[in-house]
């Protein structure tokens, strides 16, 4: 039994499933993102797959400020993805609202509305950025192996 | 009675999803290679459905529990029937039981991306079945049996006399497979109009199982490229490795197309290249 659950344990950071879920980004980001799954960078290399189902994803990568309108939709994208879960807020706007952040209809950063596990700054952010971004996440799906 | 029955049942049990799962992890990794990208490792699936027995469970409703379950076992049954040399026919209807049973789990929730998917996937079914059907019609006028024994101890290779019937097969693979241009109900990559469409709602542990079943069918249907050469086991080992890297190939080159064009193309050529494979045989 132990045997499976430390391959268990392992597959989880061999295996992250991301959705990405653009929250009102300009597009710098979203091509960022998109540019991670390309033969230059090529993420599937550790098991990244982009799913586009909050069911199947274990990780969730956020762009752009979030606005009243569309924290609804975050919120309801995060609670469809299954325990263990992480999230990922991409980008300047994503971390605090950016530039965009004293405007009237904007909340803020992707934390106002879900728990975020990482931060990944830039305008927009590298993908070399990103992919430490997932990997970091992956570490919090390491610790939750240690702590059984 | 142990190499007659316990062997074959151990062998569909345990040997057919491992087989399955290398199978799949090859054919990400070639598909990779064609797309200029290096790939995941060979293993991958198995640490995809590993993680996915990992995540909390999170069914819509329990009929899709049962049907993920029915499912998978289903398609084991089939593999199973297929090593204890089985009639070919009985297999397949268990096959399709379970796959039917998969489009009324997906049938079960209410949302549309699953539905559709549903849909289309029981025309996915109905386009590949007749089509298997005559394959093994074919197989019976030549050897006058549908039992697996009996077709795979034939004195020549099935490819010499079926070699239409084969290209057939070949297009009721590529539907089973789900691949391009039938990749319709679902498909490897999540970013299209449907979602995931038919494995939409299935999560975590049940979705693994849908994809343990699935290793099951891919090779319950290589098994079944594999008696169009059983004379040798080298000759059915090229040609099940040659069919399969043909399937990665036309999923590679080929765009999706829709429902009306697969359900007209596949009864047209399918159908009549069954005819003149059949009315060649009994002309001969």
């Amino acid at each position: 039994m132990q045997f499976i659950k430390n391959f268990i344990a392992k597959s989880r950071a061999k295996s992250p499933w991301i959705m990405h879920f653009d929250c009102g980004s300009c597009n710098g980001c979203d091509i960022e993102v998109l540019a991670c799954l390309t033969p230059m960078y090529d993420v599937e290399r550790f098991g990244v797959v982009n799913v586009g189902n909050p069911k199947h994803a274990d990780v969730l990568l956020v762009t752009g400020t979030v606005n009243p309108r569309n924290q609804k939709v975050l919120r309801n994208l995060y609670d469809q993805m299954p325990d263990p879960k992480g999230v990922i807020a991409i980008g300047s706007c994503g971390l605090s609202g950016g530039i965009f952040r004293d405007c009237y209809n904007v909340v803020g950063g992707v934390d106002k509305v879900i728990p975020v596990d990482v931060y990944v700054p830039g305008c927009p952010a590298k993908p070399e950025a990103i992919i430490d971004g997932v990997v970091k996440a992956l570490g919090k799906f390491e610790s939750l192996r240690r702590a059984g | 009675m142990i190499i007659k029955y316990i062997i074959p049942v151990l062998l569909g049990v345990f040997a057919a999803p491992i087989l399955g799962g290398l199978i799949s992890g090859v054919d990400r990794r070639l598909t990779a290679w064609l797309q200029s990208r290096y790939g995941p490792p060979i293993l991958q699936p198995f640490y995809d459905v590993a993680k996915l027995f990992g995540k909390k469970r999170n069914p819509v409703n329990t009929w899709q529990v049962f049907c993920a379950w029915l499912y998978c076992t289903a398609a084991m049954v089939s593999v199973i029937m297929f090593m204890l040399q089985a009639d070919l026919l009985l297999i397949f209807f268990v096959q399709a039981t379970g796959a039917t049973f998969l489009v009324i789990g997906a049938l079960s929730a209410v949302s549309p991306y699953s539905q559709i998917g549903g849909h289309r996937e029981l025309i996915q079914i109905l386009t590949y079945e007749p089509m298997l059907v005559l394959v093994f019609v074919g197989m019976y006028l030549v050897t006058g049996s549908f039992e697996v024994g009996t077709i795979a101890a034939y004195d020549n290779p099935l490819l010499i006399k079926l070699p239409l019937l084969f290209v057939v097969l070949g297009y009721a693979l590529t539907i089973k497979l789900r691949k391009s241009p039938f990749d319709f109900s679902t498909s490897h990559h999540g970013h299209q109009e449907l979602v995931k469409g038919l494995t939409t709602e299935y999560s975590g542990p049940h979705l693994a199982l849908v994809e343990i079943g699935h290793w099951y069918e891919v090779v319950l249907v290589l098994l079944v490229v594999s008696l169009f050469w059983a004379t040798n086991i080298f000759g059915a080992v090229i040609l099940v490795a040659i069919t399969y890297f043909a399937e990665i190939f036309v999923d590679n080159i080929t765009a999706r197309m829709t429902w009306r064009w697969m359900l007209g193309r596949v009864w047209f050529v399918g159908l009549a290249m069954s005819l003149a494979n059949l009315v060649w045989l009994y002309a001969s």
